[in-house]
């Protein structure tokens, strides 16, 4: 890699500590009684449609996800765009399902998807599935957050080995830490808005110059390879990479908002509306994830791979690298340092939602439900504080001492693991017809044969279903999520039948709407 | 849990608009080819963007026809 681009560089740390004074200012913004847990963790409940738009738009299209899935595009081709279907289908979930999940919330003080669960179900084992589950899953998530931090830090040309390598992770992430800890979900709320609006600058800016440098969109798409262009389609008694890209689309949708961080972007809306309406907005970054992955096609027609500037970037982050590169290769210095900037400050908004989600559910459905049932309102807050901290610390020390690859490989897992919590989470909010026990073993079940096909599939999402002589090759988190309703609904009467009581629902028919 | 839920809380006839958009863009076969190009972006990508702001047309006209 060449030197170091001081240019790009001082535009990144000029952004940088913006979104750090932000980030502590937010503290008196909206201001709350921060020793209550749901004004530090879901920000008062009081964010309206335009903040709740930036807040989980911010929560859901990750740095991480801007750098991966060009990167898709760029190594795979066409199967990345599988990134699109997978963010339409969302939203007619987000509208059904999440206003009546956000009212009985609101109306019964629960923060966390396992306090819903504990209310409805009223059974404290279930409620403590979902929230391991919830937080097992969260945690390689941040950590590919971090990921997405080092690869820019990278491209700035700030190498090195052992601590100084390292350093630039480190002081994003103390400040990081810092302002979750003083601000809740006010600072990721407030920095989300400056890094949306870099990070549409930074896509259409790319998106409308690069094909210009490069000749046209037709020039473009004439330099993939063909056999990246498009899906491969099936051959004889295989549904191929049909079944494969419409399963990874649907199994991701499905899942997507059953992840805690996503919860809680949700449940700080200020009504059922600004989330329905949000349904009809959203889509907008669904348009920008769909440009950005063309990123991954310029990179290719820009030949980057090929440059040896770049070897050694490409050599460290292998293809994740490919949006870098094409920035440093298309664009004057201080224009690259406004686009890392976006896709660092675009780490820091979801690892600090992530990191309060998983202390809401640690503070709630853990300790105080096996711990110390009556906390004071101050020390369920201190507790979500040093908790969010302790989440942070575990994940930048996995990114240090561990493989990339395995973060990655988590990252998959917990998207197997979190879709088994749909039958009591999502369902959940429509009927408590289900057997708190039969959920219980669905979403066992559901987690062990994920987790096994996963293995059994080399770690890589999509598993090969023998079905007669037909194979049908699909994401091990859909399969597996079928599994486990068909296993709820077999097992709901079961169980019934056997006298198992399940615990009381506190909540009311008319706590789900308006 | 007795059924008291509002009239606005059942099913709505506007969302098979969902349900249109849903199969649209997860039945690969509907685009999964080069052509017809437009601006030499292969149909496969044009196709899915262009039901990005379908979607979001469909989702507004949900909201707007439910609301009570």
């Amino acid at each position: 890699m060449q030197g170091v681009n001081w240019t790009a560089l001082t535009i990144f740390v000029i952004l940088f500590l913006f979104v750090s004074w932000l980030g502590f200012a937010a503290a008196r913004w909206r201001r709350g009684d921060l020793d209550q847990l749901h004004e530090w963790g879901l920000g008062g409940r009081r964010f309206g449609t335009v903040i709740t738009w930036f807040l989980v738009g911010g929560d859901l299209y990750t740095a991480y996800t801007f750098v991966a899935v060009p990167a898709l595009a760029f190594g795979t081709g066409a199967l990345a765009f599988f990134a699109v279907p997978y963010t339409i289908v969302i939203y007619p979930i987000l509208f059904l399902v999440f206003p009546r999940l956000w009212h009985v919330c609101h109306k019964r003080g629960y923060i966390t998807a396992g306090d819903f669960v504990k209310g409805r179900f009223g059974n404290r084992w279930l409620a403590l599935a979902i929230s391991i589950t919830g937080i097992v899953a969260t945690m390689p998530y941040i950590a590919l957050q971090l990921v997405g931090i080092q690869v820019v830090v990278g491209a700035l040309g700030i190498s090195g080995t052992g601590f100084m390598g390292e350093l630039p992770l480190l002081i994003a992430f103390v400040v990081l830490a810092a302002f979750t800890y003083s601000s809740g979900l006010r600072a990721p709320a407030s920095i989300a808005v400056v890094k949306d609006l870099l990070i549409y600058i930074t896509a259409f800016t790319a998106v409308i110059v690069i094909p210009m440098q490069l000749g046209g969109f037709g020039k473009i798409f004439a330099a993939i390879p063909p056999a990246k262009l498009i899906l491969a389609p099936p051959g004889a008694h295989t549904t191929g990479a049909y079944s494969a890209y419409a399963t990874l689309a649907l199994g991701s949708a499905l899942a997507l908002f059953l992840y805690p961080h996503s919860l809680t972007g949700i449940l700080s809306a200020s009504s059922g509306k600004a989330i329905r309406r949000n349904a009809a907005m959203l889509p907008g970054y669904t348009f920008m994830l769909g440009l950005l992955a063309l990123l991954g096609f310029f990179a290719i027609a820009a030949g980057v791979k090929e440059m040896p500037e770049y070897a050694a970037g490409f050599k460290q982050f292998s293809n994740n690298f490919a949006v870098p590169a094409l920035l440093l290769h298309s664009f004057p210095s201080w224009f690259v340092g406004i686009a890392f900037a976006a896709i660092a400050i675009g780490a820091l908004v979801p690892a600090a939602i992530m990191s309060i989600a998983a202390a809401n559910l640690y503070t709630r459905n853990i300790h105080r439900e096996f711990i110390n049932p009556n906390p004071s309102a101050r020390e369920e807050s201190q507790i979500a504080k040093w908790v969010s901290l302790i989440v942070k610390v575990g994940a930048l020390a996995f990114i240090l001492l561990v493989p990339t690859k395995y973060a990655i490989q988590l990252q998959l897992l917990g998207g197997i693991w979190i879709i088994q919590t749909l039958p009591a989470v999502m369902l959940g909010t429509y009927t408590r017809w289900f057997n708190s026990w039969a959920l219980l073993v669905g979403w066992g079940v559901g987690t062990i044969a994920g987790t096994w096909m996963a293995i059994a599939a080399n770690l890589t999402p999509t598993f090969p279903l023998n079905f007669g002589h037909l194979v049908l090759p699909g994401y091990s988190a859909f399969y597996t999520v079928l599994l486990n309703l068909v296993l709820v609904l077999v097992l709901t009467p079961v169980f019934n039948a056997l006298g198992s009581r399940a615990g009381s629902d506190e909540t009311l028919a008319s706590d789900y709407f308006a | 849990m007795n059924d008291t839920q509002g009239r606005h809380r059942g099913w709505s006839w506007w969302y098979l608009l969902f349900i249109v958009q849903i199969v649209a863009v997860l039945w690969p076969p509907f685009y999964n080819s080069v052509e017809p190009a437009w601006m030499g972006i292969p149909y496969f990508y044009w196709y899915q963007m262009l039901w990005v702001l379908i979607s979001a047309v469909f989702t507004a006209v949900v909201y707007f026809a439910t609301r009570e």
